[in-house]
């Protein structure tokens, strides 16, 4: 029977397919045309090659823009994995065995809640906690006598872009956390209870136990929370917009930037082309070393 | 004998009174973490109590103290400067759509890739999975000009034409899976019985994956709530922004700065701890679906 199952089903494909071209890869094919063009967004595009690309490969806000998309994948996806995973394991040991599941569950959505939310109003809740003149975090530095501390946090070239840093470290955590804690069920506890007999310390369980068993899920939470680093705009958006100088301005935002308001259609047609090709080579990258490493494993 | 033995060491442990350093230990360790979610609580503790006090006590007696009585004012007045309700309906009415729409497009496409099996299905997956990835970024100008160049430029429609077709990449590849695994008899029998294609989808294929229809609705639908690069962009009149977009627009007002703003945020906030706790299962389900699949 199944041989003929394949007849007759292409018709429900159709909508999707006609649907995407329109969206995605039309616009997708026009913006890396437009990329090769000098373009204000009217009149006609007027083509000059790889000028584009030659202009951005000699601008410093271009290159400031990707180190600091570098940067943000340390807050996004480096510290909030290393803490996720430290952190799940604990709740799982300790919090869980003596203290049961609810008070785990307890834990665990109190700290994926900062993730509920869109990133642009967790970015707006710290620029009013990051407010130089009232707000808290002023406040408190001011209150117990450390003055010397207080600064205008996201206004200043040296704190702007830790500022953000933080914030996303705050925002980001709850996600690999909820994903390990999935996972840390798979893994025997046995295991663990004879390496501590043979003397291992936590960390090294940790190290040599937990993280290779549950490796498949480090590496999605390493290759998506590093796409998210490197698409990240909101918080850009509502809390420094890229400034100040060039201190905090990452590509997504170098982009629009010429896109809306300078405007310079055919540069921020390259930007975003740039930061595409990066992301598509880092995902088949990082597909292929999971692959590999599967594949060497299970030999 | 043995089967006592066993018996034996299953409840030894309970009976066994625990050395009181450790458990001073293991409560030490609760602390600790008790403390360590404070801090990540705090900030949406704080916004929540300065949205409850008056500007005036905001600078007398601090952004820590407790409200010296709850005010709804300021709640009362940026409701109105944000003009709360329109955006609230706008958010709703974007997110529902978009959610209904994508998980559409995804069951048609996985209908016909895992399902069906149509030949070259993995060139086809291939394509959608390519463009999860894909920053939006790389499609806003040109988005941006043939929406106003078939005049729905600033129209909620544009956003649930965009967010319905990008998110189906994800929806597609996720339900593709899901149908991979579809029992082969059931189909087999369904085809015996006289159903078409069309029969199959909505009366076997439809109610037996519903709980992953439902994770994928309430994917989108906060996914599409959640969005603000393409909403800044196309979504540039008042009446018709989102509750992000209006939250991130909203500026204070001379001598109710710090108040006003904790109360916008928390406006931003709330919905979110409502679909949370509403959502909470599925969503917990389907974030580890997700990230498996």
């Amino acid at each position: 029977m199944s041989y003929q199952r394949s007849r007759g089903y292409v018709p429900f494909l159709i909508p999707g397919v006609v649907a995407f071209l329109a969206i995605v890869v039309g616009p997708f094919v026009a913006n890396i045309a437009i990329s090769f063009t000098r373009w204000r967004g009217v009149g006609t595009p007027e083509w000059i090659g790889l000028e584009n690309y030659q202009r951005a490969f000699d601008d410093t806000a271009f290159w400031a823009s990707f180190e600091n998309n570098l940067r943000l994948v340390l807050a996004m996806t480096i510290i909030p994995t290393i803490l996720g995973l430290l952190l799940a394991v604990f709740l799982f040991d300790n919090i869980h065995r003596h203290f049961g599941p609810r008070t785990t569950s307890f834990f665990r959505a109190g700290f994926y809640l900062p993730q509920i939310m869109p990133l642009i109003v967790a970015a707006i809740v710290w620029r009013w906690i990051y407010q130089p003149n009232w707000g808290i975090l002023n406040w408190t530095l001011n209150s117990v006598g450390l003055d010397q501390f207080a600064r205008n946090w996201l206004g200043n070239r040296e704190t702007a872009l830790y500022s953000i840093m933080g914030m996303m470290v705050w925002f980001q955590l709850g996600y690999p956390l909820v994903i390990f804690m999935a996972a840390l069920q798979r893994v025997d506890p046995q295991l663990n209870e004879a390496a501590a007999i043979d003397g291992a310390t936590w960390l090294q369980r940790v190290w040599h136990i937990t993280v290779p068993l549950i490796r498949p899920e480090i590496y999605v939470v390493i290759l998506t929370t590093a796409i998210h680093a490197l698409k990240v705009f909101a918080p850009v958006y509502a809390m420094t917009r890229g400034g100040p100088g060039t201190a905090t301005i990452v590509a997504s935002y170098f982009s629009y930037k010429n896109f809306f308001e300078r405007p310079n259609v055919g540069y921020g047609a390259t930007i975003a082309t740039l930061l595409t090709a990066i992301i598509m080579l880092l995902t088949v990258a990082f597909i292929t070393v999971q692959v590999r490493q599967e594949r060497r494993e299970s030999v | 004998m043995a089967s006592e033995a066993i018996a034996l060491e299953k409840h030894a442990p309970r009976k066994q009174m625990v050395p009181r350093h450790i458990l001073a230990t293991r409560y030490l360790s609760l602390l600790l973490l008790a403390v360590l979610l404070a801090g990540v609580l705090f900030p949406l503790v704080v916004i929540t109590l300065n949205s409850f006090k008056t500007e005036d006590e905001y600078f007398r007696s601090g952004p820590l103290s407790i409200p010296e009585r709850f005010s709804l004012d300021n709640v009362r007045a940026v409701w109105e400067r944000l003009d709360y309700t329109v955006k609230l309906r706008n958010s709703f009415i974007i997110s529902i759509t978009t959610a209904v729409a994508g998980v559409t497009i995804s069951l048609l496409n996985a209908f016909a890739l895992g399902i069906g099996k149509i030949k070259g299905r993995a060139f086809f997956l291939i394509f959608f999975v390519m463009a999860i990835t894909l920053p939006q970024e790389s499609l806003a100008y040109p988005l941006y000009y043939m929406f106003k160049e078939v005049g729905l430029y600033d129209s909620r429609w544009s956003i649930v034409i965009i967010f319905a077709v990008l998110h189906s990449a994800f929806g597609t590849y996720l339900l593709t899976s899901v149908f991979a695994a579809f029992p082969d008899e059931i189909l087999d029998a369904a085809v015996i019985d006289g159903c078409n294609k069309v029969q199959l989808l909505l009366r076997i294929v439809v109610p037996i994956n519903w709980p992953s229809l439902s994770v994928l609705f309430v994917f989108f639908f906060i996914w599409t709530w959640n969005e603000f690069f393409l909403p800044l962009i196309f979504l540039i009149s008042n009446a018709n922004q989102t509750v992000p977009l209006a939250v991130a627009m909203f500026q204070g007002q001379r001598g109710a700065a710090a108040t006003f703003q904790s109360t916008a945020a928390l406006l931003g906030v709330l919905p979110c701890i409502l679909f949370f706790i509403l959502f909470q299962r599925t969503l917990s389900k389907g974030i580890v679906a997700g990230s498996i699949k």
